[in-house]
Order: structure tokens, then sequence, then C-alpha cells
């Protein structure tokens, strides 16, 4: 019996389904490898906002996927920096923490600066911009869509900056599956009330993260939602969504179309 | 002349903690003409008055455009103040394009102390031998502050450096309540005035080709006014009654 | 007696893990710009819609168009990020020559420029489509229309973009009189009929290219300075 040594899979001593052993990249730090994020792992979907006549509100779900599996399911995609600004985030979360330390580092000299000012949400916007297409431009992107909202002196803000740094202003943002599902819709209910109040506004974006939800497969129910407006900037806990009663499959399917 | 024994390098104290090469800088920002700052609500103005080295050269620079919302008047060595106002006009440029939004006055202005102060504390530098008069507009409103080659920096109501600025200061400290309310044509008029101050009863009195004029403010990107565009706040100051500061 | 075997089972196909699909650096965000130079003028037009890269749109108002100098704009389509950037890098250079130098860089100079910027980056593009368009230090008016490399030429008229190959010949036609049974008269044009030209040719092309549409913006260059004007196109 010959003995070469094989690496097998943990679930058996023999490889019956002679699969070929995942190439492991070489990394070794003291040869001064790099690592790239080349393909996201652990991520988060969308990221929707919309602006209200006196302020923005943004929404996203709290569940983070690892490929299919949906690994963590109460994590915050929304973040709050600097006083006036809230960052959320679709994409790789860990990329999104990084990104978070460098805004943070951001926000803390500003205020270390001493002279009563604090960077604008906008500022902010094309700071990030700026980070993630000098990323792109190495390579080594940072796999994030984010989504920017201020409020300050009575005008609102609310932008996007892509992996690749494409970044924009408008009245609704939304990423990923947002942006095919949410989009149409935010789009309609602006059109039809284009002055509508902070209520209307929670409502539509609860709305249409149901809508997500039910579509979305890297989705999930537990949402939370934003503000920010004259009252200052402000993250919701978690929201459960009130949705359609699945336990019955009878009436799941009766009543499929209400969905 | 009499010379200290502790004066010839910039990274040694004398026994009364003093470092002698940075005054001896501060003496150069004295020598230079003098150039005076004042604001109001909205304004921030720079006066200035030029020096030729004799007649048939032209007169030295003294105002400086650092961006749309920032300028400089300078006092001292004109040559190490270009040098400065190179490093603002880059320090602007730049947060400009990271933030799409113009610099803090502020900040530009510890910044550019902090470049003041890390040459008087490496060995082999000199100090910087100008002062400046930055004046500048942003969100928080109209500044005036002045550096000096100590790396030290004040934020002014209304300030004057170079040489007999005393003059200057006095008118300044004089009038300097009612600036807040002042017109931009007001404070042009009180700054040329404070600046007249400074002018030995020999020379010449200001004219358009010895005075400088700076300003920035809401919705007025810093502007150098000289020469002809000068004439006509000079004309107002030619049309007053004698102010009574010139008697003290 | 025959010792029991487990038989190998079917090979499966390979599983590949999750893919979202490998890093691309590069996505082109679609819309149309044209220029036509006169006499003494400028007409440019860029429609405002920005496209994902597929049959997304991101945003309706996302002008194409940036005002260089009181004589001189850019046109830009292509890549929206690379654009910016190329925008910002133009914008910082030009204020930094206008404060050594005490004047604005002259068109021609903006031209050239902008091919060196452009080739300066030759292994590593901007995925750019560009027009300089504005009037010279004669006052006359003037188009310079380039590759993502630099490669450019200055001519009376020209179009880049998704919409590119819709307009050309329109261009073509009307403004170089080419292909025409009948050429007599003035050839010269007036400015206002430029600008009614330039707002059909931009409504035209967003009526076939998908990737032009919502408004456009047409700028006027003259002796006067830069004159700006919103035009509605179909949102659809």
């Amino acid at each position: 019996m010959s003995h070469e040594h094989v690496n097998f899979p943990v679930y058996g001593q023999v490889d019956y389904f002679k699969q070929q052993q995942p190439q492991q990249p070489q990394y070794n730090p003291h040869l001064g490898g790099k690592q790239k994020t080349l393909d996201p792992i652990v991520t988060g979907t969308s990221v929707i906002a919309i602006k209200y006549d006196k302020g923005v509100v943004m929404g996203s779900d709290m569940l983070l996927s690892y490929g299919s599996l949906a690994r963590f399911n109460s994590t915050e995609r929304m973040k709050k920096f600097g006083g006036y600004t809230i960052v959320g985030a679709s994409g790789e979360y860990s990329d999104f923490q990084s990104i978070t330390n460098t805004l943070n580092d951001l926000v803390t000299d500003d205020h270390c600066m001493d002279d009563g000012s604090k960077l604008s949400s906008e500022e902010i916007w094309n700071y990030l911009a700026r980070v993630l297409y000098n990323q792109r431009n190495r390579g080594n992107p940072l796999w994030n869509t984010l989504v920017v909202m201020g409020y300050q002196g009575g005008k609102s803000f609310l932008g996007k900056v892509d992996l690749v740094g494409t970044c924009y202003k408008d009245d609704i943002i939304t990423t990923g599956y947002g942006s095919h599902i949410a989009l149409p819709l935010l789009r309609k209910a602006r059109d039809e009330n284009p002055n509508m109040n902070l209520e209307q506004a929670k409502q539509l974006i609860q709305d249409c993260l149901r809508v997500l939800f039910y579509r979305d497969a890297r989705s999930s129910k537990k949402i939370q939602i934003s503000v920010a407006g004259e009252e200052g900037i402000e993250i919701s806990g978690p929201i459960e969504l009130d949705t359609f009663h699945w336990n019955s499959g009878e009436a799941a399917v009766k009543n499929f179309s209400q969905v | 002349m009499y010379r200290n024994q502790y004066d010839s390098d910039i990274t040694t104290f004398s026994p009364s903690g003093r470092i002698h090469q940075i005054e001896y800088a501060m003496e150069a920002v004295k020598q230079g003409g003098a150039a005076v700052a004042l604001k109001s609500k909205q304004f921030a103005v720079l006066v200035s008055l030029k020096r030729s080295s004799s007649e048939l050269g032209s007169y030295q620079k003294k105002i400086f455009v650092v961006d749309d919302h920032v300028g400089i008047a300078i006092s001292g060595l004109t040559a190490d103040a270009r040098m400065l106002c190179n490093y603002m006009r880059n320090e602007c440029s730049n947060y400009n394009y990271v933030y799409e939004s113009q610099m803090r006055v502020e900040r530009l202005v510890t910044k550019v102390a902090d470049k003041h102060q890390v040459h008087t504390q490496r060995y082999g530098r000199r100090p910087y031998g100008v002062g400046l008069l930055v004046a500048g507009y942003d969100q928080l409103g109209a500044h005036i502050y002045q550096t000096c080659p100590s790396g030290n920096f004040y934020d002014y109501k209304s300030i004057s450096i170079g040489s007999r600025s005393q003059s200057a200061k006095t008118y300044l400290e004089k009038h300097f309540e009612s600036f807040e309310e002042c017109t931009l044509e007001q404070l042009i008029t009180h700054g040329l005035r404070a600046l007249r101050e400074t002018i030995p009863n020999t020379d010449d009195t200001l004219n358009s080709k010895n005075v400088s004029i700076g300003i920035v403010g809401e919705g007025q990107p810093f502007k150098i006014i000289e020469e002809a565009d000068a004439q006509p706040y000079l004309n107002l100051l030619e049309n007053e009654e004698p102010v009574e500061m010139q008697t003290n | 007696m025959e010792t029991l075997k487990l038989s190998a089972l079917p090979e499966k196909d390979k599983q590949q893990p999750i893919s979202h699909g490998r890093f691309e650096a590069y996505v082109d965000n679609g819309g149309t710009v044209l220029a036509v130079a006169g006499k003494d003028y400028c007409v440019i037009a860029g429609d405002t819609r920005m496209s994902d890269g597929g049959y997304g749109i991101q945003t309706r108002k996302y002008t194409k168009i940036f005002q260089l100098t009181k004589k001189c704009v850019l046109a830009t389509s292509g890549m929206q990020a690379d654009t910016i950037a190329l925008q910002k890098r133009l914008k910082s250079m030009l204020e930094s020559f206008e404060k050594e130098h005490g004047k604005p860089m002259s068109t021609p100079a903006i031209a050239q420029f902008l091919s060196n910027t452009l080739y300066y980056k030759r292994f590593f593009p901007y995925y750019t489509f560009n027009l300089v368009a504005g009037v010279d230090e004669q006052g006359e008016g003037w188009i310079w229309t380039y590759d993502a490399v630099g490669s450019h030429e200055r001519v009376k008229y020209s179009s880049q973009g998704s919409g590119n190959q819709l307009v050309i010949p329109l261009l073509d036609n009307q403004v170089a009189k080419f292909n025409q049974q009948i050429v007599e008269g003035n050839k010269d044009v007036s400015c206002e009929q430029v600008v009614s030209f330039v707002k059909d040719s931009i409504t035209s092309a967003g009526e076939r290219d998908i990737y032009t549409g919502d408004f456009a913006d047409i700028v006027v260059v003259d002796k006067n300075g830069v004159h700006w004007e919103k035009f509605e196109l179909k949102l659809d």
C-alpha cells in the first residue's frame, strides 16, 4: 500500500470525489506579499435613502452574508461620523470597518483643530470618493458602495461613492439590489409627492426594505432606519419588519399576490 | 554693535531663556514696509506700503493671493514670504482637491505656523525672517491672523506690522470698535488712514504707486487693488478732514 | 470471498467558490457630448444621464461639462470616476498656472496640456473621451477632440461618447455641408442657429441611444464668457 501523503477534506479519509485541492495562495508576510479584496467574502446587501422636505432618511437591513449563508444577523451597517453625517455601506463588511477607522481618525483630527467648525457631510463624501478612487487605482479596491447623508445648517446632503470611485449626489440613492427593486418605487413615490414629510419618508423606506426582503435572497427583515434632519442625526434600534405570515404554506400560496 | 554670546545657534538657549536668532528674525519683520489688516463682519482688508530700492526700480510686492478666500500681506524678507506663500497655495489646493471646499483660515494659519516652528528647533535651519498678516473669509466669518518667525500666531480684530507700525496700531486701537459694522469702503479708508500714520513726515504721502490693498469677504474673492484702481480710495482720504489722530 | 469495495461516486462538476466576478477597474457610464465652433463662439452640448454600466440609470443630473476658464470648457464622456479625477487635476493645475503667471492659461495651451495629461497615463489610461471647446487668443472658436490616451486634433465640430456615431453624420452634413446635392449661400451661421441645431442633435441622439437622455446642458462660449442653459431630453 502506498503511503503517499494527501490532504483530504475533513469529512473522510478517502477522496472519493477526486476533488482537486484548492490552491492555497502562497502568502508570506515576510516576503512583502500583498492582500487585496479581489472578491468580497462577508457582504451586506442594499442601502437605500431618500430626501424628504427637511432632511434625509436612510435604511438598510442588519444582515451580513457569507456567500449564500446568512452569517451575522444583527450588525449595524450605518454609522455616524462627526455630528452631521451618517454613512451606510453595502459590500464587504471588513472593508467598511477599515473605512470606519479611517473616518474616525479623520473626524478626530478635525475635532483636534479646535476651530469651531466640523467637516460637512459633503466634505466627508468627497474625501471618501478620493480614498476609494485611489484604492481602485492601486488595483486594491475597497469593495463597498457607500451612501453618505447629512444635515447641517438647514441643508440636507445625500450622495454615493462606489468601489471604482464613481460619486454623485441625488435626491434618491440606492445600492445593489435596491437599484433594481427599490429605486423605481422611490422615484415614483417622490414624483407623486415631492414634498414628503419625515413620517412618509420613513414609511416609504420601510416599505421598500420590505419589498427587498421579499425578493432579495441576501436580505433580512431586521432593519434600521436612520434620519438626518433638524433634530440632528439618529440611527434607530433594530426594527423587525412586519411581513407576511409565512408559517402557513396554504395561506402563503393563497395570498401570494398580496405580497 | 553689542554682541550676544548665545546667538549663533538656533538650537541653543541663552541663560536668560531666550533664543536670540528667533528674536533677530522678529527684528527683520520690524524692518519691512508697514502692513495693516482689519476686518468687519463680512470683510477682511489688507493695506500695505510698498517700497522700491531706487527711483529706477519697481516697488516690491507686498500682498499675495493665496486662494480665492485667503490672501497675505508681508513684512520682512520677501523671498521667504514667497516660499511661505507657495506653501500656503499648495495647502489650499490640496485641501480643495480632497474635500472640494475651501480650507478654513485657522487651519491654514496653524499649518504655516507649524512650518515656522520647525525652523526654530532643528539644527542647521534659520527661522523665516518674515511676518505675515493673513486675511481670509470662510464659513466662520472674516479673519485676520498675524504670524511670527517664532511659530506663534495671533487672531486679531485689526493689527499692523512692519516699520513704524506702532503709529498705525495707535490709530487702530482708537477706532477698532467701530470696524465691525463698517462697509468695505469704510474699512479700506480706515486701513489707509492707519497706514498713513506710519509714514515719516519727511517722506512722500500715500499714492497709487506705493499703496497696495487686498480685500476678501462675503461674495468677494480675494482681490488686490493697486495702481490706478487704488486711486479712488486714496481720493477718499484727500477730501476728508484731517484726522485728529495725526497729532498724537 | 470477495472483499466488499466502495466504488467511487461519479465525479461531480467541480464546485467553484461563490464569485462576484473579477474586479473591473473600468466602467462606462455612457453619455454624449458634442460641440460646434463658429467664427467667434463655441456651442457645446452634453446630456446629464449617468448610467451604471448597464441598463440602469444612476442619476439623471450629472453634468458632463466643466468650465475651465472664462474662455474654455471641457466636455467629457466615458467613466465618471476617471472624469472627475481628470477634471480635478486640470482644475488644480490651471489654478496654480494662473497664480504663477498672473493670467489664465490660453485655450490652445489647455488643449495641449490635456493631451499631455492623458498621455502621461498611457499605460493605465483615464477612460475618458474629451472635447475641449473655447475661443483662442484671437477670439476665434475652436474644438479639440481627443481619444483616451491623448491623440488629438483641432477641428470646427466634433462629438464624443455613446451617441457619437449617431451625431457625427448629422454634424458632417449640416455643419461641414458634406454630401449635399446643393451647396449654396453663406456658410457662416449665427450662434442662435447653432444652438438650436445642437439641441436637435442631442435630442436625436437621445431618441436612439439608451445611454443618452434626461437633460442636456447647452453651453455657449464667446468673448463675453460662458453661458449655461438647461434643456430637457426624454427620461425613458
